[in-house]
């Protein structure tokens, strides 16, 4: 029988399975040793291995990072959580000019088996400074990965990937994914990077959907279907290295490609996905381009505004519709997603 | 602990830095070296005082101006310089330069170019010696500059929660690149700060190599037996401009008058002249020649393969 759990439960089971196999795993974040546990992901592990291996950590991220860094230098394999990604811009100078760089300014001397565990907000009001998604800016930088999974399979797989890297990741966990279910074998696995993952074939379109975007953009494939539109989704899973080849070559067989990101498109990661796509068919193969996310504001707080601030399955469908047919469609949105309207906060 | 060197031995250990970085500012007008230097000339008994205190398997971390703590602690000569140049043989792959030198083998584990970041790396590193039971201790190295940053009091408190086993280590030389202290913080030492967050510190005014040294062993020891972490703050002074070969009085932003004080007490020619003219001329000699041997073999050096440029780059390209 399928085993069945949670993304929240498939982070934990990772982490914890990872630190029983190797001493050398340590979790530190605000909160890992609370009672809520950052949603469950961290529950239990400091009463399993030690307060020396799980420890609640200052309000100080740049110190922290490099804190987590230095123990890496010294052959920890730190996994630092930060409960928004917000914060991961005060310890940008730590990330981007030691973690990201050590090996190669050191010629190989050291290594940084860092993760770093961001979780993206959403919904109730999260606002300005609880909400955004930051992938590109990692993206940019060479000495970064950068993962994103959707399922809670590829959370596990991608998270026991990057515990056992012997470099950074940046591993990004969108807040309405935590309580997603699905498949996840109970062994310790690994999901490889750079590989995207085809979460349903289609033939008119290709709808590239980053973190929770994945999963608008399924439901967007259902909306579409009415229309006798078929959608392929693809879940790039992870942003750096980018599996170019398989977003291109379905790109290349629909002749269309609707990026969707949960973050702003500018210099964003769709733009990325959109100009490789670009580069490699532009003159071969007829191809309609298009990119969207977040509107090109400060995430609002007001549920109304909210909603017109985030990509969903109607205005991607719509999208999507636009450049297979050319004309415009519309969908109600009262297909908005259920995790959405069912989330109650306050955090 | 080993017993205290000898006057020729910190003789030897400040002669050979001071020969080394003016053979780097005598090069440097040639081209050479395409690296921005950051000398240590006149900062050089911290480095040798306080590495002196360390074990082999003591680690330190230091900052862009760290050619006297890469030679103190231990740290390859031929490297070095080859790094300097640029070469495949520096011990950055000629990838670093002047101000990332490393040499893990004798616990120089890095420096930055921005300053205070090594600061929690250090405190990191300490953290992994107590979860790892490793006996040895971490120095952290950095300028007054540092304690600028919000990270040196977040690296402080957290070394301090924890009772980790470091040194900190401030180079107080008054001035971020051109920047006096007086137009940065409120205080005129940097020492009165770690005692808010419970760490025992001392300031050592004179530049005195035997004094920084004796201090230096002082905490360590208290390191060592488990006291959590000391705080050494040592006066010094830059003698050379900020980045690059000469000298910078003539800039007006502070007077040769300052400096002339610190010209009268340095360390190395005190030294050098408390010992007989034999066992000084044969540690002369040694030095110069060594020096003279690590030049001439980064010269005659390979450049890195231009494959190099894709290599260990983290997660690969």
């Amino acid at each position: 029988m399928e085993r069945i759990l949670s993304y929240r439960d498939a982070v934990r089971e990772a982490t914890a399975q990872e630190m029983a196999r190797d001493p050398s795993v340590i979790v530190l974040g605000m909160g890992v040793t609370d009672f809520e546990g950052v949603y469950g992901t961290t529950q239990g592990l400091a009463q399993q291995f030690g307060g020396d291996r799980v420890f609640d950590t200052p309000v100080a991220e740049e110190g922290m990072t490099g804190i987590a860094i230095g123990a890496a230098l010294a052959g920890l394999r730190p996994v630092h959580v930060h409960i928004r990604m917000d914060f991961l811009l005060l310890a940008m100078n730590q990330l981007v000019n030691v973690a990201a760089k050590a090996r190669y300014m050191y010629g190989g001397a050291v290594s940084v088996p860092l993760v770093v565990r961001a979780i993206v907000g959403r919904s109730w009001g999260q606002g300005a400074q609880h909400s955004q998604g930051l992938q590109s800016l990692f993206m940019h930088i060479p000495g970064l990965r950068v993962v994103a999974p959707t399922t809670p399979y590829d959370a596990k797989g991608c998270l026991i990937r990057a515990i056992r890297d012997d470099d950074p990741v940046i591993f990004i966990e969108h807040r309405m994914l935590h309580m997603h279910r699905g498949h996840v074998p109970d062994t310790a696995y690994e999901v490889p990077f750079g590989k995207a993952r085809v979460l349903a074939p289609g033939r008119d379109i290709t709808l590239v959907g980053i973190s929770y975007m994945a999963v608008e953009a399924l439901r967007a494939r259902a909306l579409l279907a009415e229309s006798g539109i078929d959608a392929e989704v693809i879940d790039p899973v992870s942003l750096s290295p980018l599996d170019s080849d398989t977003i291109v070559g379905s790109a290349a067989r629909t002749g269309a490609l609707l990026v969707v990101d949960n973050g702003w498109t500018n210099c964003g990661a769709s733009a990325e996905i959109v100009a490789r796509t670009a580069e490699r068919l532009q003159g071969q193969t007829p191809i309609r381009l298009q990119r969207i996310g977040f509107a090109p504001v400060t995430c609002p707080t007001a549920k109304n505004l909210e909603s017109l601030f985030y990509p969903d399955a109607p205005r991607i469908a719509a999208a999507a519709h636009m450049l297979v047919r050319g004309v415009a469609a519309s969908w109600p949105s009262a297909s908005r997603a259920a995790e959405l309207v069912e989330f109650r906060g306050p955090f | 602990m080993n017993s205290v060197p000898s006057a020729a031995s910190f003789y030897r250990a400040l002669r050979r830095i001071r020969r080394v970085e003016e053979e780097i500012a005598r090069v440097y007008p040639t081209d050479a070296i395409q690296s921005p230097i950051h000398l240590s000339i006149g900062q050089e008994a911290i480095s040798v005082g306080v590495c002196e205190a360390l074990e082999p398997a003591d680690v330190v971390f230091g900052t862009y101006r760290s050619h006297a703590l890469y030679l103190a602690k231990g740290g390859d000569l031929n490297r070095m310089i080859a790094e300097l140049y640029g070469r495949a043989t520096g011990c950055a792959h000629g990838k670093g330069g002047s101000m990332h030198l490393i040499d893990v083998e004798h616990g120089v584990l890095g420096a930055s170019a921005v300053v205070g970041t090594t600061i929690p790396l250090s405190v990191g590193y300490a953290c992994a010696l107590r979860l790892t039971r490793r006996p040895a201790v971490v120095a952290s190295f950095f300028g007054d500059g540092a304690a600028d940053q919000g990270v040196f009091h977040e690296s402080l408190s957290f070394a301090a929660l924890k009772r980790l086993p470091i040194l900190f280590v401030c180079e107080n030389n008054h001035y971020a690149i051109h920047s006096p202290l007086a137009a940065r913080q409120p205080l005129d030492n940097i020492a009165d700060r770690p005692a808010i967050y419970g760490i025992p510190a001392v300031t050592i005014g004179d530049g005195d190599v035997l004094t920084i040294h004796g201090a230096a062993r002082h905490a360590v020891a208290e390191i060592r037996s488990g006291g959590g972490p000391r705080f050494i703050e040592c006066v010094t002074c830059r003698w050379k401009q900020h980045v690059g070969p000469g000298d910078d009085f003539a800039a007006g932003y502070r007077s040769r008058a300052e400096a002339e004080a610190w010209f009268n007490r340095d360390s190395v020619r005190m030294l050098g002249a408390g010992l007989d003219q034999g066992t000084r001329a044969a540690i002369d000699a040694d030095v110069d020649a060594e020096i003279r041997d690590a030049f001439a073999l980064a010269e005659r050096s390979p450049y890195p393969d231009e494959d190099a440029l894709y290599a260990d780059l983290p997660g690969g390209s």
